[in-house]
């Protein structure tokens, strides 16, 4: 190791200043824009008004900003060794929401606690990243050659998927698989392996259609053809889709969306944010919204790819598909491209836990960003057993 | 360490991998976007519009009724009400049954509500209520959310300001029948009303107007958050009476409780100043909906509070007639101006004697003195010298048993009978009938409108035509009566009330406090008409008219004009079942008479023809 990288690695185990300056300030900003946008549309979605949601809204963010800078001085090692614990702790948390969960929406999702009510699935998400990136962080090529070593992982992901689907709550549970299955594939997992799995859970499919909630069975035939209940569950996607469409290029302009301002798009100020921009902002507006995001989605992926270990590698690729999967099924669902799912835009939406979750990640991955140079130990192991990282 | 590098490869390769796959993924949203919004704009920008626009047809406010004087007698009022939109409601039914919960909500209404639903289609609003307090608006209001298709707005309903004392003429508005409302959308309109009598219906088109249209923003529960676009339509014209509305209600207290009728005429134009019919009704009753009780009360008054008795109420002219007859003897040179007709008491002709009102008779009276003293005897004579059809020409001229145009829809243009009229009808007419006639009895029938015309024929000899709408002036043309003739009818109608044994002094005006009729004095003639005939046994007996029935007695008539010698205003007057013109009716003409000179309504400025509010 030359005397050069040993200077660059106590910049980066020590020193605060020297890690606040490693922050990559220009990620930051396009959260805070996108955070900005949210308050613009909120403030639009409460008719005209900061109250009850656009002061809030950037509040949290702002408490969510401080949270996460916090998070990435936090050295990733150290995170790094809590993986498993955090996955423990997630899989306990959506074991108790299952017996003391709220219900809502015909779901049991949350936990009330500080006054929002959390959705241990999102906690889940993260930790499941963590633990996936610490399993293959030490998988050698040979090892990984070998099924046996991806079966361990495996049960990982289906655990809280299967626990996440019983609440039920299906747009996480496919979220959650697909982050799963991503950091099965940055980890190096031979292309037919993940085919096999892929083909595994289409052939369930339609047996898992037959157990599914009546609810979710009737979003499922809706997204199939909407207008077949335009009063009913269609009602929504048909409202978003009137106010998409009648937005145009220009749009309305600010305050001036008539299918917002006149409650007839629903659940505006969280799930259908966006439509609320859209119709507002029209084509220019969503596509501007839409390149900011895949903005954010993109420097995900660029301190991915800049990090110099495999666990930080991992998590950043599996918080970036995360937000990814958050975004696109967000968009999807409103275009009417996919089932209501009940996922809010990131930043965007209306909503305090996710806000938090979602700051959090991005807490984890500032730190791998941060830390992108950390020397890690555990990387190349031959044996199976708990390892220690640093 | 090679190891570390392979893996950061094959890493580096699947992570731009699956960042190409998010971008694409992001592309195609984008592309879908773009067919939502671009592609596919204008028609999610319909659907938008549809979602949040209402169109709603606007029943335009309906024209006033003015009197001559420019007061309103006929205007409209704010009214609050309650309407149903079935297609936004849901279930109907349990609306209906919240709504009564809230508010008042009679049985009956309800089920007038529900055969409405049927009647039309779901998206016209159907009146729950009207005549809503604040306090019951309000508590629909509050409970709108409650209440899915029910909405309140505010409209007009007619407000009739002089009530009865203007019912007959004004007429009233009522909801309009189905047959109606099929052939013009705005009759389907809730609240529409038409015009069902009076002027109210003879102007109808005109006051009605044209419906605009309005096009509201409404939200996704049918709330109406703000107006679009609005068409007033076109406001109903206003429509100008010839009547003084104070002139009326003075007219009409002067009736008192007596069953009857009058007419005053401005003798220069023929406006009609006042028409009273006693006993009269609320009008304003009909618009909110008359009650069954209401409705027996009305019909089987035997007064006839319903029927405008000045147009439609059909008597026999008695000795008000004696005027035209003296004229037609005139005219048809049957009788000269200085001839005597002896009068023992009682005229024998065939086999019927025919008995004149005084047992004892007047000696010998020439034409003047025979209309003084109403003298029946001389216009037996006179009748039977002229003949029936020679004595309706004249009549016709003097507006008896002809149609007078009258613009108030029910008026009802009298008889006066001829040979060709008794043949038509299979009927022998006889020497007896034209002798009954020359007193204005038996079959010939007339209205106190035509009454007062013909009393305002007599004072200008012109064809006066009455109306009730106010138009430009206009000169009638001569009656082609000469003018020596009518100046004598005049003298005897001016001896009647003004000289010593006229037999209506009791109509003597007397001085006046006007600066223009001070010393006007009123010519007149009165009448009594026997609802029966008198038999011989009831003479011996000494047949007293006062110890009749009600229904049996004679009514009492009058018509009149002034100022004599320069005539501005006729007059005529029924007094149903009043006994004798001279007594009942002379007393009740003078006061109506005064109050006319008084307040001169013909002398102020000319009324304003279809004024603009």
């Amino acid at each position: 190791m030359s005397v050069f990288e040993r200077r660059l690695l106590r910049d980066a185990n020590f020193g605060l200043t020297g890690k606040l300056f490693k922050v990559s300030w220009s990620f930051i900003a396009l959260l805070c824009a996108l955070a900005s946008i949210g308050y613009l549309a909120l403030y639009s979605a409460a008719g005209g008004a900061a109250e009850p949601y656009a002061t809030r809204h950037i509040l949290r963010f702002g408490f969510g900003l401080v949270l996460m800078i916090s998070i990435a001085m936090i050295d990733i090692r150290f995170i790094a060794r809590l993986s498993w614990l955090s996955y423990a702790v997630g899989v306990g948390l959506l074991v108790m929401v299952l017996r003391v969960g709220h219900v809502g929406k015909g779901a049991q999702r949350w936990i009330e606690l500080g006054g929002m009510q959390w959705q241990p699935s999102e906690l889940m998400k993260l930790a499941l990243i963590l633990a996936l990136a610490a399993w293959f962080h030490r998988a050698s090529w040979e090892r990984m050659g070998n099924p046996l070593f991806l079966i361990p992982p495996s049960l990982a992901v289906l655990l809280p998927v299967g626990l996440i689907l019983k609440q039920p709550n299906l747009g996480t549970a496919v979220i959650t698989a697909v982050v799963g299955l991503t950091v099965f594939i940055g980890a190096g997992v031979r292309w037919w392996k993940v085919l096999i799995v892929v083909g595994m859970v289409g052939a369930v499919a339609p047996v898992a259609y037959s157990h599914l909630h009546d609810y979710q069975r009737a979003r499922i035939d809706i997204f199939l053809n909407p207008e077949s209940d335009p009063l009913g569950a269609g009602y929504n996607i048909i409202q978003s889709k009137i106010a998409l469409g009648s937005g145009g290029v220009w749009g309305k302009g600010f305050l001036g969306g008539t299918q917002g301002h006149l409650n007839f798009l629903p659940e505006k100020q969280t799930d259908f944010i966006f439509t609320m921009w859209a119709e507002e902002f029209g084509l220019v507006g969503s596509y501007a919204l839409m390149a900011l995001l895949c903005l954010i989605v993109v420097g995900g992926m660029l301190i991915a790819l800049r990090c110099r270990h495999q666990f930080g590698r991992l998590v950043a690729l599996g918080i970036s598909m995360n937000f990814f999967m958050y975004v696109f099924v967000n968009l999807a669902m409103v275009m009417g491209a996919i089932p209501v799912g009940g996922v809010p835009l990131p930043l965007v939406s209306h909503g305090g836990s996710a806000m938090i979750m979602v700051m959090i990640g991005m807490g984890v991955l500032m730190s791998v960003h941060v830390h992108r140079d950390a020397e890690f130990g555990g990387g190349d192991d031959d044996g199976f057993g708990p390892r220690r990282f640093g | 360490m090679k190891r570390e590098v392979e893996r950061t490869g094959v890493f580096t390769r699947r992570a731009l991998m699956i960042g190409g796959a998010q971008i694409a993924t992001l592309g195609v949203l984008a592309a879908k976007l773009y067919q939502v919004q671009v592609v596919e704009g204008d028609r999610y920008a319909t659907l938008a519009d549809s979602n949040r626009i209402s169109a709603r047809l606007l029943a335009p406010p309906r024209g006033r009724l003015l009197d001559r004087t420019g007061v309103v007698v006929a205007g409209n009022r704010l009214n609050w009400r309650a309407l149903l939109v079935a297609e936004q409601s849901g279930d109907v039914a349990a609306t209906l049954d919240r709504f009564a919960a809230i508010v008042p909500f009679a049985d009956h209404d309800r089920a007038r509500v529900e055969r409405e639903l049927r009647r039309h289609r779901r998206f016209i609003p159907i009146i729950l209520r009207e005549f809503l307090t604040w306090q019951e608006m309000a508590r629909v209001e509050v409970h709108a959310p409650d209440l899915p298709g029910v909405l309140v707005d505010v409209g007009t309903t007619r407000e009739y300001l002089f009530g009865s004392s203007l019912a007959h003429i004004v007429g009233y508005v009522a909801p309009p029948a189905e047959q109606d409302a099929s052939d013009d959308p705005v009759l389907a309109l809730p609240g529409m009303r038409v015009g069902r009598a009076g002027m109210e219906r003879r102007h109808d088109a005109v006051l009605r107007g044209r419906a605009g249209a309005v096009q509201l923003e409404v939200n996704a529960h049918g709330r109406v958050i703000r107006e679009l676009d609005r068409h007033e339509g076109i406001q109903g014209q206003d429509v100008t009476l010839t009547i003084d509305a104070a002139l009326q209600r003075a007219v009409l207290g002067r009736l008192g409780e007596e069953s009857a009728s009058a007419v005053v005429l401005d003798i220069r134009n023929g406006d009609v100043l006042a028409m009273a019919s006693n006993p009269s009704f609320d009008p304003s009753v009909f618009n909110s909906g008359v009650s069954q009780a209401q409705w027996v009360e009305w019909t089987s008054n035997r007064r006839a509070p319903l029927i405008n008795k000045a147009v439609a109420g059909l008597y026999s002219p008695g000795s008000t007639y004696k005027c035209v007859v003296a004229l037609a003897a005139l005219d048809a040179k049957v009788m000269s101006v200085g001839e005597t007709v002896n009068c023992p008491g009682y005229l024998d002709y065939g086999d019927r004697r025919y008995h004149c009102w005084s047992k004892g008779g007047h000696g010998n009276v020439d034409m003047r003195q025979a209309i003084k003293v109403s003298c029946d005897i001389y216009f037996f004579e006179s009748a039977r010298r002229i003949g029936i059809d020679r004595l309706a020409a004249m009549s016709n001229r003097f507006g008896i048993g002809v149609d007078l145009g009258s613009d108030l829809p029910g008026a009802r243009k009298g008889l006066m009978p001829t040979r060709a009229w008794a043949a038509g009808r299979g009927e022998a007419w006889n020497i007896g009938d034209t002798i009954v006639c020359g007193i204005g009895q038996g079959r010939v029938q007339t209205t106190p409108l035509a009454l007062a015309t013909m009393a305002a024929r007599i004072a200008s000899g012109r064809m006066v035509v009455p109306r009730l709408t106010a138009g430009p002036a206009v000169v009638a043309e001569s009656l082609g009566v000469p003018e020596r003739g009518l100046a004598l009818v005049r003298d005897g109608m001016w001896s009647v009330v003004n000289e010593q044994a006229g037999s209506a002094p009791l109509a003597r005006l007397g001085p006046l406090a006007s600066p223009s009729f001070a010393t006007a004095q009123m010519a007149g003639k009165t009448g009594s008409v026997q609802i029966r005939n008198v038999t011989r046994e009831q003479r011996e007996k000494g047949y007293k008219s006062e110890n009749l029935a009600w229904e049996f007695r004679p009514h009492a008539l009058f018509i009149a004009y002034a100022p004599h010698d320069a005539p501005r205003y006729a007059m005529a007057l029924v007094v149903e079942h009043g006994n004798a013109g001279a007594q009942a009716a002379a007393p009740i003409a003078r006061e109506i008479m005064i109050d006319t000179l008084l307040r001169d309504p013909g002398g102020q400025p000319p009324p304003r023809v279809q004024a603009r509010s």
